[in-house]
């Protein structure tokens, strides 16, 4: 369960504050998938950095299972990204020395589980997203649609009860984009609360409600089908 | 996390970038190798100085005219009376812990056989001169054992001195000519080498009054004392000196007790090993630079990885043990390798040179392995901090 109340974020680029957001307020149920869209520079993937705790808030409260995220340590914050909070990244991010089961493994060592532990759950994971035969490769080995998967695995060995998504599919054709995007909806199925920041409508339409962003504030909120309300406010938007 | 885990990551981090870390391992290996290869120079010198001594004999004392410690008495000084053989027979009457004296006397004379001539050092001396020196003869015998002031024209002559002007005869027997005097050839002595400076093997020696005959001499160069194995040195140096004293009515002689000398030189040499040592740790702190760069790269080169890995949950201790942990294989490893190069080094060395003992003493050893880790960690702990520090969104922007 996240809860934002009076979130704003400001940069100091030279003497300018920029205000990348501005009094967001919102709620996000656990289980629930949300694409946030809107244009570049619109404050999107800031907002996904502090609900991934990798970034704070200016101002404003944030809670995570009715924990105000501004009072946690530095050690506690590594331990809610730990074990609360997946990240798939659209670049992928996998550690190009390390194999792919290896990649998965990643945060289960530093987790400090046991070898033994490790490898039935990365076997686990890897099946998962359908690459149980990938396993021994290198990233550079791989497509990109098959390195998103393993950085897919690699957010959820963990468990956590978020996946935090930053444009997952753009990078990858529609094939395999689509492919990625059933595996979030399933997960999602399961349970994982899914967040997703997207320029892509048919990324979005998948999402139970979509959050339009412009300018740093939530400017429009609108279930995921109807999606059409939206899109030509979001072409103006780009054009400007 | 546990030690093999993150030894287990820290090492893929070092063998994904391998010219990399070769290239400074390298500079490990340089140091820790030079620290080895020049404590070996050093402590073989030592030892080699020792040796020398040491084939000198033992329990030795060494008489030499003249003062060299200066007292500041006024007066009390002047040209000093010539040590005389009278000197060196009233020690043997005087002490009785005295096993032998060998009085010794030096010059250059030209050695002739026929029409062959070679000009050598003669050295004068007794009988037992060969016993408190370990003198070995190869054909003949040594100098007869007579009275010290009995001068016999006979001659032992060196085994380079006999190839050179016997050319193949037998010398032993012969009648050869030293400066004016002719001298009958009673032994050879066997292939030993430089000495303290002489060179054994190209020499003729002669009894001692014999020699002062030959360079018109009453002085004697040196008187070699003996102690009987159980006497103190000490004791006896003093026991020499005073009775010398009192014959020349002043103390115008030195006793100089080899040991003593020995441990001059020990010291002065261990204290080179020592500078040696140190002035090869220089180029193992060049090497720490060399880490501390190479980590630099690492860090800026896997900020992505760094972000990556805080996005994860790995906590800044974290990342600062993995960067820390490379740092130290780096320089574990180089100094290991430096260890075994610097070991073959000093082995072909010895293999070269068998005459000059290099060995890299225990301490060179466990100091240089001991620094280039110490180096490793110190270099890598600023690369270290810098990557722990990262901002995560920052990091995954990879700017």
């Amino acid at each position: 369960m996240i809860k934002l109340s009076d979130i704003s974020r400001t940069f100091q680029v030279g003497d300018e504050p920029v205000h990348a957001l501005v009094d967001i307020n919102e709620e996000i149920r656990q289980g629930e998938h949300v694409a946030i869209m809107g244009p570049s520079g619109s404050g999107k993937s800031t907002l996904l950095n502090i609900l991934g705790c990798l970034d704070k808030p200016s101002t404003g409260s944030y809670y995570l299972d009715d924990r105000e995220v501004a009072e946690l340590d530095e050690a506690a914050l590594t331990m809610v990204r730990r074990h609360q909070i997946g990240f798939v990244f659209q670049f992928f991010h996998l550690v190009h020395r390390l194999s792919a089961a290896e990649n998965v493994e990643l945060p289960m060592i530093f987790a400090g589980q046991p070898r033994a532990e490790r490898r039935g759950r990365v076997a686990k994971a890897l099946d998962a997203v359908g690459l149980s035969h990938r396993a021994d490769h290198l990233p550079d080995q791989l497509s990109g649609g098959e390195r998103q998967r393993v950085a897919l695995a690699r957010a959820t060995v963990m468990e956590p009860e978020i996946l935090l998504t930053d444009e997952p599919t753009g990078n990858l054709d529609s094939a395999s984009g689509r492919v990625v995007l059933d595996l979030l909806d399933r997960m999602n199925d399961e349970g994982l609360t899914l967040i997703v920041v997207t320029h892509d409508p048919k990324v979005a339409h998948r999402a139970d409600r979509i959050l339009v962003l412009v300018d740093g504030r939530i400017e429009r909120r609108v279930a995921g089908d109807q999606i059409s309300e939206i899109l030509a406010m979001l072409a103006d938007e780009d054009e400007t | 996390m546990t030690l093999a885990d993150l030894l287990r990551f820290s090492l893929k981090g070092l063998t994904g970038h391998g010219l990399r870390t070769a290239l400074s391992l390298l500079g490990v290996v340089i140091g820790v190798a030079a620290v080895l290869i020049l404590t070996a120079l050093g402590e073989g010198a030592r030892r080699y100085v020792i040796d020398q001594f040491a084939s000198l004999g033992t329990n030795l004392l060494i008489v030499v005219p003249g003062k060299t410690e200066t007292t500041g008495t006024v007066g009390a000084g002047g040209v000093p009376n010539d040590l005389t053989l009278q000197d060196a027979e009233a020690l043997v009457r005087g002490i009785p812990e005295i096993e032998r004296v060998a009085p010794l006397t030096m010059g250059t004379e030209q050695v002739a056989f026929g029409e062959r001539r070679r000009q050598v050092a003669i050295l004068g001396t007794t009988y037992d001169y060969m016993l408190a020196r370990q003198i070995e003869v190869a054909r003949g015998s040594f100098l007869p054992d007579e009275e010290m002031h009995r001068g016999s024209p006979v001659a032992v002559v060196g085994p380079k001195l006999a190839r050179e002007v016997f050319s193949g005869e037998d010398p032993v027997g012969q009648i050869i000519r030293v400066g004016g005097w002719r001298m009958r050839v009673v032994g050879v002595l066997a292939w030993q080498g430089v000495k303290m400076g002489v060179d054994f093997d190209d020499l003729a020696m002669v009894p001692v009054s014999t020699a002062m005959q030959i360079f018109n001499r009453t002085s004697l160069f040196r008187i070699l004392i003996q102690s009987s194995s159980h006497a103190d040195i000490d004791i006896l140096r003093d026991k020499s000196r005073r009775l010398l004293t009192e014959r020349h009515g002043e103390e115008d002689i030195t006793v100089i007790s080899q040991d003593a000398l020995l441990t001059t030189f020990s010291g002065i040499l261990g204290a080179l090993t020592l500078a040696l040592g140190a002035i090869a740790a220089i180029s193992l702190t060049v090497a720490g630079i060399g880490i501390m760069n190479v980590m630099l790269v690492s860090v800026s080169e896997r900020t992505r990885e760094v972000g990556l890995l805080k996005a994860l949950g790995v906590g800044r201790r974290q990342i600062l043990s993995v960067f820390l942990t490379e740092a130290a294989l780096l320089s574990t490893f180089g100094g290991l390798i430096g260890l075994v190069m610097g070991w073959l080094a000093v082995g072909a060395l010895v293999r070269i040179y068998p005459a000059f003992p290099a060995a890299a003493p225990n301490w060179a050893v466990a100091a240089a392995l001991a620094v280039s880790i110490a180096v490793g960690v110190t270099f890598g702990l600023l690369p270290a901090r810098r990557a722990s520090r990262l901002d995560p969104v920052v990091a995954l922007a990879g700017r």
